[in-house]
Formats: structure tokens, C-alpha cells, sequence
């Protein structure tokens, strides 16, 4: 590649932005204009995403399509991709076109605003996984909170004030959190480069805080479960296409974070925490999956269920075995996928009765076998049965967790039965029996646009159940580096004897790739080195001392 | 002495002796010609500013030191002075069009403005205790007269009024402290300070904490923040713009160097004021804010937790930390200039309306204008990728290196209280019914909202020259 690809990914969804900007007038050819504009751009950065893929080497754990400029003082301009956000990237672009597509008849109202927002969060989403420097990560995944704040709050329900607010200060007070964190692990190791920083071994007493700093951060993004409660008022109130992304793809982001950022550069601290983690998943897979049965709302059981969901991906993550962590980033992509799918079985419905109560639905396979089949499939998906890609994701988390924890495991696994009652039960109320309601008697089965959106969902949701092995394989090397590098992390704080030495070894390419930044860097934390390996050994030998 | 004797030794100090003629030719050009003159004066002092700027750029860089020591331009002072002028140059250029249809032409005010700016002047170079008096006057008197410039209307000579009053406590507290430091040191001097200040002292302290009463009041630091709310709103909406802007530029180059230069040796003792200044500032600033329905006052404690973050840097007491507040000033002056072109552009039938339940709908009505509110707003409240963050960014960054961790927190903390009434002025222009149009912009209010706008929007694209400029400015402290 001697054109920088990850660029392009990442900006020509704003470059489509700035297009629809110069388009004028509110009229129908200006709302047409706009909305092929944002098409086209989405299709063709989609094409572009594909190229890299194809380009892509999974058979090595290191980061490619890489571009570094210098750029603030601190922080450099460094971008991309390896096994574990590649996949990430490509579900955005995947879903961007069906988002607008989706979006094509229910937006009416200043639909140039609308198209330009879901551009830019493109573009911003796509920055956040390809960034590899942790300000610049922090930017785009900040900078996100802008766009969606404002198609909550302007295309949104009656309660899109509320919802809006409580999603951005919500997440906003978790992320300040990081930003501090972010600037520790600056001072520590005088690089926010994180190709750098995923070998730097962190002192052990500053991983615990550090790691809260990120937790409070992307547990709030997941959602996981005591802080989950901004997630339902946002589906709710979000606009179908919002709620898509939302669901697909923001939540993801902290998912993607616990990843690339805890699991591997503060391994102790999520050993130690692992527990923590594991029971706020339970509660997160039981608790919400109850709630999820009792919810009047289609989009709230959605939301709810999603909760659930990630309660998978958080459990087999820090469950640290190569299924667990694997089978997390699968969970990610089929609940993007089948979730994304979801809401817009919702939307659909609610594009032709303009509510989501579920008790106003009843018999609709009457009016809408093809809805009724599409809907089936990614219930189903929903449900986790074998076949469909849900199946894959849970299975894997599922076996990582029995690894090392059989009792959460047990309990996470009970919580699936609650999925397929809520689920099922769901479907049972919207699309069978008789026909009743007269104010379903004209309802439309799916169109042309809602089948071409649908098809590739129904595709890849049947595909990855019966073919797992591309998504696999894309992240397999890169999982099995962070846990190559997890484990000897563990192990050389568990060994008093050896811990100094294995500290050493873990932490020499660091030290290495460290010296050379500082070498370019010049001001700012020059002669830090000396202290950092300083401070490690101290802390080694505390730990040590205790140990004895 | 024998440098100052010669004319060509004069030649750093040249911009204040050049804006000083300037002004005092603005005010005889208004006598001569009288009331007719104001639309000319006030045209040619923004040249005038503009011209000084390109002074400062001109003159040789480096350190001088002149007039016995008392008068300092290193590369700290040349950064705040372009700073100040450009806060000027831009609270001028929003008067232009407002002074013409309030009927307010009067040449004073022109002349006003460059005779504070002067002082302000004086004041970033000042490097000992008298030439920092003497600045800060010149600064205040002339505030104090154009807080009043609308000199029939009960507001703005209330505003004048109190801003006077308090003002004069403040810089008697502050001649206070002054006195005592120089009892307790036997010098003015900032670097003979700095000596005898290594050795501590229960005297030296309590002058200290005088002088920081008076540094904080000029920049609306909590516990001394009262006037602001009051003064910002009584007095002309283009006068409020300047005040927010360049004097608490001038205010924060004062407070850094005496704090950083003439008290390195007690930085443990100073560095505990500021932690609770800037921690009482933040807090008071995002939580009174809420409230708020006017949006001049809003602005007012906006500006008082900005000062809070500001100083956050100071409390650092490093280099980096000092490079943070200058960013922070910095882009700070363009938030504050873009808002009150805003604000100075919602105007109906011809009056000029002040509530920020008059911007409902803006998006629909004014989309411009509404897109780059929206943008200064998210840049207020430090949402990256815009200016704002990255002014948040670099004193937090000092605030961790130097251990402040519950300073820091506490600040982030603040910062999430503060994004609330921001958003909850975005949903205001974004998310409700559109309200009634505004008049027409004027084209000078137009400029310095668009400039101001692109600023905060593309900060991150180009950073460098702002950044750079800061670190160096800041390393001449130390």
C-alpha cells in the first residue's frame, strides 16, 4: 500500500460531509442530493474498507496500514489496524450504508443535518479503532459524544431531551476519568503511543488506578450493569438509524477498549479484578435479561437484551483465555450485526404505525410473512441458537469462562435460557396468532429498500453460524499475542523469585522502542527512562518483599 | 542606566511607547474634531492595535531587561501582549457596528481602550512590584470609565460604579501585600524577592496572600469573583466582550510571573492557595452557571470556571504547567470573542435581547451563525476535537505530572458539571421551535465570529505554531 488506505477510511465519510454542506435548500432535490451524497460516500468508503481487508496478513500480530505524523507535542498522528480493531472497522463501514438506507424515508425533517451527522460519526468511529495513539484515540472517541448527542436530541422522541443529555454527561464523566489516566501513563512512560505502550510494563501499584481510570470509561460505553441505565432512554429516544449505530457500534467501542487497552497494558490489575468484572457480567447477563421480559417497549426489550449481551463479551474477555477473548470479539460482531438488525425490525414496524408498544402488534405474519421470517431469523440469532452467528460468540465465552471460573460460567449459562423466553415470548406476542387489531388490517410487508437492507444482514448472520473461521482467524494471531503477553505478565508477578527477571524481559522492548522516541522527542519527559526502570524495579522489589 | 540613556536602548519598550502616542493622538484627533470623529477613532485604534502587533513581531526576540530591571520583554511577555492586542483588536471590531446603532459615538471610548490596553501592556512586562502597580492602574482606570460609557443608562454606571469600588479595595489589598513582601525582603524587585523569599517567613507569606487577593479579583477568581456577574451584565455588551477577554490576559500574566518568578522558594505555601482558588472557581463556575437565564451573566461565570482551569496550571507551578495556561488564555480569548459576537448579533427590532431563551431555534432561523455557536459551546465545555479540549488538556497534563490528582479530578469532575449548561444552550439553539429571526449580522461581528469559529473547529488540525509559541513563552520563566 503506498497510499495511506487507513486515511481514507477514516476521512472520506467527512469529505462526504463537507459535499452535502455545499448543497442548499431544504427542498426535495436538496434532501435527494443529500441523501445520495451520504450513500455514495458510505458505499465507497465501505469498497475502500474491503481493500484493506483483502490486503490484510492474518497471519501476523502486528499493526498495519501503519501512518505516523507528528502532531500535537505529546501525541503523534499514528493509525492502524491489527486483528482485534480491523474486524471493528469494518463492521462501521458495513453498516453505515444500510444506516442511511434505513433512514432514507423516516427522515424528513432537515435531512442534510442528519446525513452530515451520521458522516462525521462515521469518520470519528472509525478514528477511534484505527487510532494508535491514546490522545488521539480519546479524540475520536469523545468526538462521538458530539454527533450522537445531537441526532438524539433533534431527530429523537418526545423524551429526546432527557435521553440525550443523560447519554452525553453519562458517558462524558466516565471518559474524563481516562483522559487523567491517559496522562499518568504519559508521565510514567513518556509515550502515548500505544504500539508502544502494549509492551511497557506499567508498575503494579499504578495499574490498579489506572485501570478504574479505563473501567469507568468503557464500562459506562458497554454497557455494563450498574451504569447501564442511560443506554435504554437512549434506544428508546433515538432515531432507528441512531439506534443501530448506537447498538452496533458505540457500544463496541467498549468492548474494544477492555481489549486493546486494560487486558494488555494493565494485565495485573485484571487479573486481580477479573472477579469484579465477572460478577458485574452476571448480574448484567441475569438481571437485565429479567428486565428485558418485563419491558412494553420493543425497543427497551431490545435495549435491555443488549445489556445482556455484552455481559457475554466482558465475562469472556477478562476471563483472558484465547476463547473467551475470541469469542468476545465474535460476540461483538454478531450482536452488531443481529442488533443492529433488530432495531430495524422495529423500525420498520414503526415507520408504518409510529409506535413501539409491543401490546399494539399481534398476528402480524398474517400481513408480513417476509417480515415475519426476517424478524424470526435474527430473534433467533438473538436467542443464540446453533446456526446462527449469536450461537458462536456466546458458545466461545462461554467455554473460555469455564476455563477459569466454573460457578459464573454456570450462571451466565442459565442466563441464556432468559434470553430465548424474553425473545421468543417477544415474538410470539408480535407476530403470531390471530390478526386482531384493526389498525393492522393495511399493514405493508417489507419493500425493495427494506429487503436490500435486510439481505446482507440475514446473509452474514447465517454465515458466521454455519463459517465462523474469516472473523476468527482475522483476530487470531493478535489474541494470541495479548494473551502470550497477559500470561507472562501474570506469571512474572506471581513468582517472587523470578518476577524481576520475567519484569525485565517483558518490558525490554519497551524500554527499547522508549529510547528511541526520546531520542526524537527531545523536551518534554526526556531522561525519564532511567527513572521508569527506576520505579519498576523498586515496585518489583516491594511486591517481592511482600511476597516474602 | 547607561542602556536607557542612549535612544536606541529604548527600542524593546517600543511598543508601549508607540501605543501611548497613539493614543493620546486618538484623544486630540477627538478634541479637534469633535463627536463626528468617534467612527474614525475607533477604526484607526484597531490599526493602531494592529500595527503594535506587528511591532512586537518585528522587534528582535530574546531577553531585555530594562529601566533598571523594572521592565521585562522576554518571550512570555511577547505571547500575552499579542494576546491582549488581539483580545482588544476583536472586542473593538465588535463595537464598531453596535456603538453606531445604539447611538453611543464617542471618540473616548477608542482612546479608552488603547490607554487600557497600554496599561495591559505594561503590566505582562512589569518585573517588579511598581511597574506592576502602575500597570495595572492604567489598566483599571480605564475599565473602570468604559464599564460606565453608556452613561445614561442605570445598568452600565452600576456597573461602572461597583466595578470601581471593588476594584480600588482590590488594589488596595493588593498595594498592601505589596508593601509588606517589600518590608519583609527590602526589595521590589522581582528577583531579589525570589532570594530572600527562599528563606520563608510568616510576613512574607501574608503579603503573598495579599497580593493574591488583588491578582485574583482582576481575573474573577473565586473568592473574589463578585463583581463579575454584575459588571458583565450592566455594562455595554461590547465593553462586557473586552472585559471577558483581554484584561484577564493581562490579569493571568501578572498573577503567573510574580507567583512563578519573585516566589519559587515557597511554592509549597502558594501552591496550596491555588489549589483552592482554582477548585472554588471551577465548582462555583459550573454550578452557578446552571441557573442562569441571561446570557451575559452565564458568560460571566463561565469566564470564572474558566480562570479555575486556567490556573490549574499555575498550581502545577512548572513549566509545563505555565505553557497550559497560556494555551489556555489563548484559546480562551477566541472562545469568548466568537460567544459575544452572538451575543451581540440578537438583536429584534432593533434592541439588542439577552436571554438565552431568545436563541430557540437558531439552527433553523441563523444556520451559520447557530453551527458556530454550536462549536464554541462544545469548545467551552472542552469536547474534543475541538480548541477547548486541548486547552483542558495541557493543565490537566501539568496538574498529573506535578501530583495534583484530586486537583485534577475534582477539575474533570467540574468540567462534566460545566458541559451541562453548555448542552443545555445547544438544545436550545438545536432542539426546540424555531423563535423569531434575528436582524441581519453585521459584517465585523460576522468576521470575528467566523475567525473565532474556524479557530476553535481546525485547532487540531494545525496545532504546532500556538503550542510551540506557548513553550517557548513558558521556558523563559524559568
Amino acid at each position: 500500500m503506498n497510499w495511506p488506505i487507513l486515511s481514507v477510511v477514516t476521512f472520506l465519510p467527512l469529505v462526504g460531509a463537507l459535499f452535502i454542506v455545499l448543497v442548499r435548500g431544504e427542498d426535495r432535490f436538496g434532501k435527494g442530493t443529500a441523501r445520495w451524497v451520504a450513500l455514495w460516500t458510505t458505499l465507497v468508503t465501505f469498497a475502500v474498507s474491503l481493500i484493506m481487508l483483502w490486503h490484510f496478513d492474518p497471519s501476523t500480530a502486528e499493526f498495519q496500514f501503519v501512518e505516523k505524523h507528528p502532531w500535537l507535542g505529546v501525541a503523534s498522528y499514528h493509525l492502524g489496524v491489527d486483528g482485534i480493531s480491523l474486524p471493528f472497522v469494518i463492521l462501521t463501514t458495513a453498516l453505515m450504508p444500510i444506516c442511511i438506507l434505513a433512514s432514507w424515508t423516516a427522515i424528513q425533517r432537515r435531512v442534510k443535518e442528519y446525513m452530515i451527522a451520521f458522516l462525521v460519526l462515521e469518520t470519528l468511529m472509525v478514528g477511534t479503532f484505527s487510532s494508535l495513539d491514546l490522545v488521539l484515540f480519546y479524540l475520536f472517541f469523545e468526538g462521538g459524544l458530539i454527533p450522537m448527542f445531537l441526532i438524539i436530541g433533534i431527530w429523537g422522541g418526545p423524551r429526546r431531551v432527557y435521553a440525550s443529555f443523560k447519554f452525553f454527561l453519562y458517558t462524558l464523566l466516565g471518559s474524563v476519568l481516562m483522559l487523567l489516566a491517559i496522562m499518568a501513563m504519559y508521565w510514567q512512560s513518556g509515550t502515548t503511543d500505544i504500539a508502544v505502550l502494549l509492551r511497557h510494563g506499567f508498575p503494579v501499584g499504578m495499574q490498579k488506578w489506572v485501570w478504574f481510570a479505563f473501567f469507568a470509561s468503557f464500562a459506562v460505553k458497554m454497557p455494563m450493569w450498574p451504569v447501564h441505565t442511560w443506554l435504554p432512554d437512549a434506544h428508546v429516544e433515538a432515531p432507528t438509524a441512531g439506534s443501530v449505530i448506537l447498538a452496533a457500534i458505540l457500544l463496541k467501542m467498549g468492548g474494544y477498549g477492555f481489549l486493546r487497552f486494560s487486558l494488555p497494558m494493565f494485565p495485573t490489575a485484571s487479573h486481580d479484578f477479573a472477579p469484579l468484572i465477572f460478577t458485574l457480567s452476571v448480574i448484567a447477563i441475569v438481571y437485565t435479561s429479567l428486565v428485558a421480559l418485563m419491558q412494553e417497549d420493543l425497543k427497551k426489550l431490545i435495549a435491555y437484551s443488549s445489556v445482556a449481551h455484552m455481559g457475554f463479551v466482558t465475562m469472556g474477555i477478562f476471563a483472558a483465555t484465547a476463547q473467551g477473548v475470541g469469542g468476545g470479539i465474535f460476540q461483538m460482531i454478531s450482536h452488531g450485526i443481529v442488533s443492529a438488525a433488530l432495531f430495524l425490525c422495529v423500525g420498520v414496524v414503526y415507520d408504518r404505525m409510529h409506535t413501539r408498544e409491543i401490546a399494539a402488534y399481534g398476528g402480524l405474519v398474517n400481513r408480513m410473512p417476509l417480515y415475519a421470517a426476517v424478524f424470526m431469523v435474527f430473534t433467533l440469532a438473538n436467542v443464540a441458537l446453533p446456526g446462527t452467528s449469536g450461537f458462536i460468540g456466546e458458545f466461545l465465552t462461554l467455554i473460555g469462562t469455564f476455563k477459569i471460573n466454573i460457578t459464573v460460567a454456570t450462571f451466565a449459562t442459565l442466563g441464556t435460557i432468559l434470553s430465548a423466553a424474553y425473545a421468543l415470548w417477544l415474538y410470539r406476542r408480535m407476530i403470531f396468532g390471530a390478526l386482531e387489531k384493526s389498525s393492522l388490517a393495511g399493514i405493508m410487508d417489507l419493500g425493495w429498500r427494506e429487503l436490500v437492507i435486510f439481505a446482507p444482514l440475514v446473509a452474514l448472520t447465517i454465515l458466521l453460524g454455519v463459517a465462523p473461521k474469516p472473523v476468527l482467524d482475522v483476530s487470531a494471531a493478535s489474541v494470541t499475542q495479548l494473551l502470550d503477553r497477559y500470561n507472562h505478565a501474570i506469571a512474572a508477578a506471581n513468582s517472587p523469585g523470578s518476577s524481576f527477571r520475567g519484569a525485565r524481559e517483558a518490558s525490554e522492548p519497551g524500554i527499547q522502542g522508549y529510547s528511541h522516541l526520546s531520542l526524537d522527542s527531545g523536551s518534554g519527559p526526556a531522561g525519564r527512562p532511567g527513572m521508569t526502570t527506576d520505579q519498576e524495579v523498586a515496585q518489583i522489589n516491594k511486591t517481592a518483599g511482600i511476597a516474602r | 542606566m547607561n542602556e536607557t540613556t542612549q535612544l536606541s536602548g529604548l527600542l524593546p519598550v517600543l511598543p508601549e511607547i508607540a501605543l501611548a502616542i497613539g493614543a493620546m493622538l486618538m484623544l486630540m484627533l477627538g478634541v479637534a474634531i469633535g463627536e463626528r470623529s468617534a467612527r474614525l477613532v475607533n477604526g484607526v485604534s484597531i490599526l493602531i492595535l494592529i500595527g503594535i502587533a506587528l511591532l512586537i513581531g518585528w522587534l528582535p526576540a530574546g531577553r531585555q531587561v530594562l529601566f533598571n530591571g523594572s521592565f521585562i520583554v522576554d518571550d512570555f511577555a511577547r505571547f500575552l501582549k499579542l494576546l491582549a492586542l488581539a483580545g482588544t483588536a476583536g472586542a473593538l471590531l465588535l463595537s464598531l457596528d453596535y456603538l453606531k446603532v445604539e447611538q453611543q459615538q464617542k471618540f473616548e471610548y477608542g482612546a479608552l481602550f488603547l490607554l487600557s490596553t497600554l496599561g495591559m501592556l505594561m503590566l505582562i512586562s512589569a518585573n517588579d512590584l511598581i511597574a506592576l502597580y502602575l500597570g495595572l492602574e492604567l489598566m483599571s482606570l480605564a475599565l473602570y470609565v468604559v464599564a460606565a460609557s453608556n452613561r445614561d443608562n442605570l445598568k452600565s454606571t452600576e456597573a461602572g460604579l461597583k466595578y470601581f469600588v471593588l476594584g480600588a479595595l482590590s488594589s488596595g489589598m493588593l498595594l498592601y501585600g505589596a508593601s509588606l513582601v517589600y518590608g519583609f525582603t527590602g526589595t521590589v524587585s522581582f528577583a531579589g524577592i525570589a532570594k530572600v523569599a527562599a528563606q520563608g517567613g510568616v510576613g512574607l507569606i501574608f503579603g503573598l496572600v495579599f497580593l493574591f487577593v488583588g491578582f485574583c479579583f482582576k481575573i474573577s477568581a473565586v473568592p473574589f469573583h463578585m463583581w463579575t456577574p454584575d459588571v458583565y451584565e450592566g455594562a455595554p455588551t461590547p465593553v462586557t466582550a473586552f472585559f471577558a477577554a483581554a484584561p484577564k490576559v493581562a490579569g493571568m500574566a501578572m498573577f503567573v510571573r510574580t507567583t512563578i518568578v519573585a516566589f519559587p522558594g515557597i511554592t509549597h505555601e502558594w501552591q496550596q492557595i491555588i489549589v483552592f482558588v482554582a477548585i472554588a472557581s471551577m465548582a462555583l463556575g459550573s454550578f452557578a452557571a446552571i441557573g442562569q437565564r441571561n446570557f451575559k451573566r452565564l458568560m460571566a461565570y463561565s469566564s470564572i470556571g474558566h480562570m479555575g482551569f486556567a490556573l490549574i496550571g499555575l498550581a502545577a507551578g512548572t513549566a509545563e504547567g505555565v505553557q497550559g495556561v497560556l494555551v489556555y488564555m489563548a484559546i480562551y480569548v477566541a472562545m469568548t470573542l466568537g460567544t459575544f459576537a452572538v451575543i451581540l448579533s440578537m438583536r429584534r427590532q432593533g434592541k439588542l435581547v439577552e436571554n438565552i431563551g431568545d436563541l430557540a431555534g437558531l439552527a433553523r432561523t441563523h444556520p451559520t451563525m447557530a453551527f458556530f455557536l454550536g462549536v464554541l459551546l462544545f469548545s467551552l465545555a472542552g469536547i474534543p476535537p475541538l480548541a477547548g479540549f486541548f486547552a483542558k488538556f495541557y493543565v490537566f497534563l501539568a496538574a498529573i505530572n506535578a501530583g495534583l490528582y484530586a486537583l485534577a479530578v475534582i477539575g474533570v469532575v467540574t468540567s462534566v458539571v460545566g458541559a451541562y449548561y453548555y448542552l443545555a444552550i445547544v438544545k436550545i439553539i438545536y432542539f426546540d421551535e424555531a423563535a423569531e429571526g434575528f436582524q441581519r449580522m453585521p459584517a465585523s461581528v460576522r468576521l470575528v465570529l467566523a475567525i473565532s469559529g474556524l479557530a476553535n473547529l481546525l485547532f487540531f488540525v494545525y496545532p504546532g505554531p500556538l503550542l510551540n509559541a506557548a513553550t517557548a513563552a513558558a521556558k523563559s520563566l524559568f
